[in-house]
């Protein structure tokens, strides 16, 4: 008699069959890297999903050149290790339209910078499918994805035609130009998500950990000033505080909370008394009470 | 009740790991559309203090804006998320909650109780472990609540707890609450449930939620979260069945490494256990089962790992790595029961393809053998398979599968049928006994069947419990029971009212009379069929 499996071992279990059943049934999947802790995780399950292969597909990143300089090197250093094969796409039109968060506002950028920029990268090199590190508790329309996401060859979601998905048995037909959107960590919950790393070792940005950081305090939110970029408006400084980042985006968007957890533990023991979500620091989901909906059937992952 | 860690683990942050130590639970709820479903869900996540202050506050502003409780905090606003449900008030497509307590993980599928998505309750429940049946305490059993029952029950979900809900709304009335639940009782006696376990609750009021209600001093029984804490519920036995392994992929790395990666659906295996492939029936030993967290030294049912073999056998994705001593029939015709799921109708004989585990072919529609619509429980003579209806048929595969039966095992006996031209996922099937159902039929005469749902059992109970139940003016039928040759009349029941009864008691006589002649007819007989 065996002890019976943990709800750990259950998820790890379920998407390792998720990526093996894409491997298996679609002709160029791609891994869309976002160099956050859930794109971490999935990046470990993919690794133990296909050992002793290497994951049969590249890792893309759309790089909407606003990232923290830590989360570039991390990637860079982390493909490196791994010995993995990585595509980076910037949308040179939104680059050269001048595009940027703090002119442009959140919006604007998120959807020339992000949005259009995976979509021309899938376009450019023609995938069908692209996994993604999405969790369904993160956001209420997020809790109604499918694992297997049915995208138009115009890259949209339709909320109402989204096919059923009994027992562990994913529908891959498609036609041409339909591409899906893989979720293997749909069922993970953001503290499963830390328990896992915890306990697999799994390495991720130091972002997340607590360190002095040059911010400053803007609309509410602690904005890092991770480099010249950011230009002070008037009354403004930058403060040296202890922060640490739940989330990880694009640092102009992406707000901080103060805080001294620097070791995995802490931020577990943090989260596990944290009052608020995770997605509180991001700024682009409060633009109205739907908006990630409404962004999804856009075409935003 | 309390669903983060306490206050001294907290404070001792080595102990954190610990927590995956949790056992995870799935569970589905199912409700008509004003049973306070949501609202319930709502209120557990609530009461186990998985609400953050910013949720929070979105939910106050929410409540204000699509509130329906007066401006008060509407917990059905926490889990109606698409912008049309808000507009409309009716939770569309299934959801997936997510709540952790201290001995407890819990995945709810919050399942739509509109009638018109049928199929995705039963996408619910296909992974429930157990269900919540809601009732609205002034409105005692609906034909929905029959409907959900027999969905749950069809899609194999053993343990049931019959909230009834809205307890406030009847002064928290005893008597009442046992009325319901002994109709509940009745009703469901040949859905083949496990456990029935009725608690009066207010998911409003959050009485009988977390903790008992002062309200209700004559209920016995536990308060409903600490009751899913402590539950055994599920297919526990997984790991005792005999080894099966469904191949996802081939592992190739270089030319000295073969494997087979894919999930062990049943039983274990160890290095050095014999081993067949199916369906080619070649045989061999597993060498090593390698993980990249190094070789283990046993792999149990739920598992994903990547088995070697002794020998340079063919094996390729789709196939089933099975023990030799107990192996499953290999057949390419079966017996099963569909849920249709698509908008378009069956097409009789028409070709569709079929996905069950890891393998795809094609499959036609041999029979149709007899049809339930549970939507409205109206007879459809000579009509094709339509959204949301049940029918019990004979599928063709254009090769041979191994087979179990889907009692036995939800992954290895469940497959979806797809429209080859739109690609729709048009059915959910699950294998049934094949030619043994008489056998069946016979030993559950005697009390003699343990688990299960006996369906000529559960056709007839449907003629005698619910017609009555339901009152002279509501029309039910039962579906036609089609079977034979396709020149023999195809046998319709249906029915008005309670005078028809006796009728339908003659007619399910004839079937089982017909049903016991033919059963040298078909040619497959699946494994464990007739248990």
């Amino acid at each position: 008699m065996n002890a019976p499996l943990t709800h750990l071992q259950k998820l790890e279990a379920e998407s390792i069959h998720i990526f093996r059943e894409v491997a298996a049934e679609c002709e160029k999947p791609v891994f869309l890297y976002s160099i956050g802790k859930d794109s971490a995780v999935l990046l470990h399950l993919a690794m133990k999903a296909f050992y002793p292969s290497k994951p049969p597909f590249p890792l893309l990143h759309v790089d909407t050149t606003w990232k923290f300089r830590e989360m570039i090197e991390f990637r860079d250093k982390r493909v490196k290790e791994l010995g993995l094969e990585l595509l980076v796409h910037i949308n040179e039109e939104g680059v050269k339209a001048g595009v940027n968060p703090f002119d442009s506002g959140s919006r604007l950028h998120t959807d020339v910078m992000k949005t259009q920029g995976l979509k021309q990268a899938l376009d450019k090199y023609k995938f069908d499918a692209a996994f993604g590190g999405a969790r369904r508790d993160e956001e209420k329309s997020r809790a109604k994805e499918r694992v297997f996401s049915l995208r138009s060859p115009e890259h949209r979601w339709d909320p109402k035609n989204q096919r059923p998905e009994p027992w562990r048995l994913y529908n891959t037909r498609k036609r041409p130009g339909e591409s899906f959107r893989v979720f293997p960590l749909s069922n993970w919950t953001e503290s499963d998500i830390w328990d896992y790393i915890a306990k697999e070792d799994i390495p991720v940005v130091p972002l997340y950990f607590a360190k002095k950081r040059p911010v400053v305090r803007r609309d509410g939110a602690l904005i890092m000033r991770d480099d010249e970029r950011m230009k002070l408006r008037p009354g403004e400084q930058v403060e040296e505080l202890s922060v640490r980042f739940r989330t990880l985006g694009c640092y102009p968007l992406t707000g901080a909370v103060e805080s001294t957890a620097s070791t995995l533990p802490e931020i577990i023991a943090e989260m596990r008394a944290s009052k608020t979500s995770e997605r509180e620091g991001r700024i682009i989901d409060h633009d109205g009470s739907a908006s990630m909906e409404q962004k999804k059937q856009e075409g935003y992952f | 009740m309390n669903a983060h860690v306490t206050e001294a683990e907290a404070l001792a942050p080595e102990t954190a790991p610990a927590a995956q130590e949790k056992v995870l639970l799935r569970f589905i709820t199912c409700g008509s559309v004003d049973d306070g479903k949501s609202t319930l869900i709502g209120r557990m996540l609530y009461d186990s203090q998985m609400i953050a202050e910013d949720q929070l506050a979105a939910l106050d502003r929410d409540s204000k804006k699509f509130g329906t409780q007066g401006g008060a905090l509407d917990f059905a606003l926490l889990v109606d998320g698409l912008a049309a449900e808000r507009e409309q008030g009716i939770t569309i497509d299934v959801a997936y909650r997510y709540f952790k307590t201290d001995k407890r993980a819990f995945i709810v599928a919050d399942t739509p109780g509109h009638e018109q998505y049928t199929r995705n309750m039963a996408t619910g429940a296909s992974t429930a472990d157990l269900a919540i049946i809601l009732i609205d305490a002034r409105k005692g059993i609906l034909p929905q609540t029959r409907r959900h029952s027999f969905i749950v029950s069809m899609i194999g979900v053993r343990d049931v707890a019959l909230a009834i809900n809205k307890m406030d709304l009847v002064d928290y009335s005893e008597d009442r609450f046992n009325e319901i639940v002994a109709a509940y009782r009745d009703m469901a006696k040949n859905l083949g449930f496990r456990s029935i376990t009725p608690l009066p609750i207010s998911a409003l009021n959050g009485d009988n939620i977390a903790s008992l209600s002062e309200r209700t001093p004559w209920f016995q029984g536990e308060p409903l979260l600490p009751w899913l804490e402590s539950v055994e519920a599920g297919a526990g036995d997984l790991a005792e069945a005999p080894f099966r392994f469904p191949v996802q992929w081939v592992n190739r790395p270089n030319l000295d490494f073969r494997g087979f990666s894919g999930w062990v659906a049943s039983g274990s295996v160890k290095p050095g256990d014999a081993i067949v492939a199916l369906p080619s029936g070649r045989a061999s030993t597993v060498a090593r089962i390698v993980t990249q967290d190094g070789d283990l030294p046993v792999a149990v049912a739920g598992q994903s790992v990547t088995l070697t073999l002794a020998d340079e056998i063919d094996v390729s994705r789709g196939d089933i790595l099975s023990s030799v001593e107990k192996q499953p029939e290999v057949a390419s015709t079966v017996e099963a029961r569909l849920l249709w799921t698509a908008e378009t109708d069956m097409h009789p004989g028409a070709s569709y393809i079929v996905k069950l585990g890891a393998r795809t072919a094609n499959a036609s529609i041999d029979k149709v053998r007899a049809l339930i619509d549970i939507h409205t429980f109206e007879p459809a003579p000579g009509k094709p398979l339509a959204l949301n209806e049940i029918a019990e048929a004979k599928l063709r595969f254009d090769r041979p599968f191994p087979i179990s039966l889907y009692r036995d095992n939800r992954d290895l006996g469940g497959f979806i049928l797809i429209d080859r031209i739109t690609n729709e996922t048009v059915a959910f099937g699950m294998i049934a006994p094949g030619r043994a159902a008489p056998e069946t039929l016979a030993r559950d005469e005697s009390g003699a069947q343990e688990s299960g749902v006996d369906w000529g059992r559960l056709v007839q109970n449907l003629g005698e419990k619910l017609l009555p139940a339901l009152g002279g003016g509501v029309l039910i039928g039962l579906g036609a029971k089609l079977f034979g040759a396709p020149t023999s009349t195809a046998v319709a029941l249906g029915l008005a009212d309670a005078a028809f009864r006796p009728l339908v008691r003659g007619w399910y006589g004839d079937f089982r009379a017909a049903l016991a002649k033919r059963k040298s007819d078909d040619e497959i007989t699946p494994d464990g069929a007739g248990i």
